[in-house]
């Protein structure tokens, strides 16, 4: 068997097809001009972006891939993917028949830059270059809010502006923040995010400024790909224990990318600890694993891909049938197609949740 | 009915009552040092003395920590064969390389002079310094001992332990047929996550399991178990639950950047199997899926059976995962890997 | 077996992939230095066009630290996932028994006897021939 794809969404997926995980990308640096001042204009042209690592120029890991990115998704003039509007229209959104698909802009977007003025300017500039360059021209697409999280008043603000402004589906942070997530000095963040009834997603990415494992730097890509699974363990981790569900109580947070069969894991573990650390942390009311499956979602991809399907089946059934998101993290090189990568034997209403249902009930689309 | 008799208990901790405990079995220059200094301690963040979970209410005497007489009740109470002693006293956090040599050396010393020698159950880790050099020197002067049945260091150092720099320590442990154990805990050289500082000790606590899976990652990836097959790792106080899924990411990862470590010719899923083993304690599945989690494991042989003495995971005794295969994972997985254990009566 | 005329020779030079389509399935052929092979071009992970992916060599080792690289222009890369396919085989070099891409018997067969079995051929050129 080896026809062709027709372009057709997955048929199940008869609450439409939403896509979590799409990253849209700059075709120059140039491209965010028309929203900077001059003064980050020059900032940005002249000494560039300062992320928490070393190198001016590509990452710290060499990826797998040019771009991290899938090697079909240049345009045929060799622009990098998903640069070009009517390419990705064709070859992603039209192809797999997708209904609404969810921007995460990631680097050059001045998230997690060292200097917090300008990944303030950097952010609103992202918004703006993202309502006239892919929403308005496309009406399948959604924004996220882009915030300076290492600044989280600016943050703040950024989400006020925005708050009320439909294109706008979710308030972004990556995941590599300088201090676990949790942490009371992000608070505003997510009060803002509480006030607008956005919720927050969280995409892995980014760079602490901290050895990417707890046990110092590792050596290779495909540890600093694994380690993403490690870090946003910590920073769920974070979140439940310093109390954030219980001072935002209408918080809901997205892992995109991350990994889910850790999730599992994860809850019980705080669950088995807990008894023996309660008196240390009054602030919980509830089991964590409680809040962990009230206020938390996961995307799919990259989906995992135990030997055993009946393993996956166990593990969604303990995240919960209605916290998973399907993604297809789109161009990037471990792209999952949404008709291959979403078990066929899951019950057909399984899979209408997770193409569309439950990102439609999480995002209100 | 005590419920274990026979069993291979693989994690008890003997509780350093004081740097005065040490002294005596410190070079004298160090011994010296301990009041020309003032040195204080080195009780480690890992387990704050006085927090509940260091030591189960029912194990704390009235003043400091429980002993070897209390640690003799427990183990007569749970009736296990065997205990195996892994003292976690944070020699590891020191920066000193030589003053981390020398109250390691006296840590051990220590173990073997008020422990091993008082209780014919018992056997012990060696407590590995932190320089390769020093790592390797402390294996060969007690490898001779029996009683010492495997290594041991900190889940949490300065370098992932696959690195090569600690090569020649593995070296030295395949040749002397000892296990390595990485035992939960931080020497601090870096934070608990790799977001950094964490406010609560709950979020230290279960920072550990972030570093379980680093450290496997770390020992697959730069080709550990390739260079030394004769290698074993345990994993102590590590929970269990977060291991298929790490597994699952990981093998999924290498189908397509295996060429960054060609040397990894099979899924790592099957190198852990083959090599490493996991202290069941805390085992931090709920029942319910005990045994789900089991089938996700893909193996009876992996789980050691541990008490965990004198930390507070469970109240009265530990109970059994369901499911679990009780020969194996009481006494025979342990028996299978610890080769000195070979004379232990039944 | 159903033979199909692909192209000319001359047009697949060395090194070079060209797509095709035979029996309904999407084909794409290889020349490495003069001999053809014939892939299903589908990823069997989920569905990518091998044929967009990158063609390199292989790369194994007897110990940590050691890369031996060999085989240049014979291993193609999914597009997607990086899984890597032995482009003589259609097998994958992580799991060769049981993770493949079909295989299709790929060669070169001369005009003139293409043209005696009926085909639209020039007699004078040679074809790669591939039977699916």
């Amino acid at each position: 068997m080896n026809m062709m794809l027709a372009n057709a969404k997955p048929a199940s997926a008869t609450l439409g097809l939403c896509d979590v995980d799409i990253h849209p990308r700059a075709q120059s640096r140039h491209a965010f001009d028309p929203w900077l001042s001059a003064e980050m204009r020059h900032r940005m042209h002249s000494y560039g972006l300062r992320p928490r690592h070393g190198y001016v120029r590509g990452t710290p890991f060499p990826k797998s891939q040019p771009l991290a990115s899938r090697r079909d998704a240049w345009t045929p003039q060799g622009g990098s993917p998903a640069s070009d509007l009517a390419f990705f229209r064709a070859q992603h959104l039209d192809h797999y028949g997708v209904d609404v698909g969810l921007l995460n802009p990631l680097q050059p977007s001045g998230q997690g830059d060292t200097n917090d003025g300008f990944s303030a300017a950097m952010a609103h500039a992202v918004n703006e270059w993202q309502l006239t360059e892919w929403v308005v021209p496309e009406p399948r697409l959604r924004a996220s809010i882009v915030v300076p999280y290492e600044d989280p008043e600016a943050s703040a603000r950024e989400i006020r502006k925005r708050a009320g402004d439909p294109r706008f589906s979710q308030v972004l942070l990556m995941s590599r923040t300088s201090m676990p997530l949790g942490n009371p000095r992000y608070w505003p963040i997510y009060e803002a995010a509480q006030e607008a009834g956005l919720p927050v997603g969280i995409h892995a990415f980014g760079y602490s400024g901290w050895a990417m494992t707890n046990g110092g730097w590792p050596s290779f890509y495909i540890e600093e790909v694994s380690e993403h699974a490690t870090s946003c363990q910590s920073l769920l981790i974070s979140m439940v224990v310093e109390g954030v569900f219980e001072r935002f109580p209408r918080l809901k947070i997205v892992l995109i990318e991350c990994g889910m069969a850790w999730l599992p894991s994860v809850a019980w573990r705080l669950d088995k600890i807990y008894p023996s650390l309660r008196c240390e942390v009054p602030h919980l009311k509830r089991k964590p694993s409680e809040y962990i499956r009230d206020h938390v979602w996961v995307s799919t991809q990259p989906i995992e891909e135990p030997e055993r399907p009946e393993h996956l089946r166990d593990t969604m059934e303990w995240i919960g049938w209605d916290k998973i998101l399907y993604a297809s993290d789109y161009p990037h090189w471990d792209f999952d197609d949404p008709r291959l990568s979403i078990p066929n034997w899951l019950p057909a209403e399984t899979r209408a949740a997770i193409y569309g249902g439950n990102a439609r009930a999480v995002y209100g689309w | 009915m005590r419920g274990f008799e026979g069993a291979i208990d693989a994690d008890l901790h003997p509780m350093v009552p004081g740097l005065d405990a040490l002294r005596p079995h410190l070079e004298p220059f160090w011994a010296d040092s301990i009041d020309q200094r003032g040195l204080e301690g080195f009780e480690s963040q890992s387990y704050p003395p006085h927090a509940p979970r260091t030591v189960r209410a029912d194990w704390r005497p009235q003043d400091g920590f429980p002993g070897l007489a209390e640690m003799q009740a427990w183990l007569d109470q749970t009736g296990a064969a065997i205990g195996i002693l892994n003292p976690i006293y944070g020699v590891q956090l020191i920066f000193n390389a030589d003053m981390n040599r020398a109250f390691t050396q006296g840590l051990n010393n220590w173990v073997r002079a008020e422990w091993l020698e008082r209780d014919a159950r018992l056997r012990a880790s060696i407590v590995l310094p932190n320089e390769t050099e020093h790592a390797v020197a402390e294996i060969e002067r007690l490898a001779p001992d029996r009683r010492f049945v495997q290594a041991m260091r900190l889940v949490m150092g300065e370098l992932p332990h696959g690195r090569r720099t600690h090569w020649p320590v593995y070296a030295a442990l395949e040749k002397h047929g000892l296990p390595l154990c990485l035992h939960a805990g931080s020497a601090y050289r870096h934070p608990v996550t790799s977001l950094g500082w964490v406010s609560w000790y709950m979020e230290d606590v279960a920072a550990q399991q972030q570093a379980f899976q680093s450290a496997v990652a770390s020992l697959i990836t730069e080709g550990v178990f390739v260079q030394f097959p004769g290698l074993r790792v345990v994993l102590a106080e590590s929970g269990v639950s977060w291991l298929p899924a790490f597994l699952w990411r990981m093998s999924k990862g290498w189908k397509g950047v295996r060429f960054e470590i060609p040397w990894q010719a099979e899924p790592p899923a099957e190198t852990v199997r083959r090599h490493i083993r996991l202290t069941a304690q805390p085992f931090d599945a709920p029942d319910e899926a005990a045994a789900q989690l089991l089938g996700h494991l893909g193996s009876q042989e992996l789980l050691l059976w541990a008490s965990d003495f004198p930390h507070w995971n469970y109240d009265g005794l530990p109970s059994l995962p369901p499911g679990v295969d009780r020969e194996k994972f009481l006494r025979g997985n342990a028996a299978a890997l610890y080769h000195r254990l070979e004379r232990v009566p039944a | 077996m159903v033979k199909h005329v692909v192209a000319e020779v001359a047009a697949i030079p060395a090194g070079a992939r060209h797509v095709t389509e035979a029996g309904g399935k999407r084909i794409v052929i290889y020349n490495l230095d003069g001999e053809f092979f014939a892939l299903a071009d589908r990823c069997p992970h989920q569905g990518a066009s091998l044929s967009a992916g990158q063609i390199m060599g292989h790369v194994c080792s007897t110990a940590p630290g050691q890369y031996e690289y060999a085989r240049r222009g014979e291993v193609v890369r999914c597009p997607w996932h990086a899984w890597e396919f032995d482009i003589r085989t259609g097998k994958s070099f992580f799991d060769p028994r049981r993770v493949k891409t079909r295989a299709y018997d790929a060669h070169v067969e001369c005009g003139e006897l293409l043209a005696a079995e009926s085909f639209s051929v020039a007699v004078e050129n040679s074809y790669v021939v591939v039977e699916v």
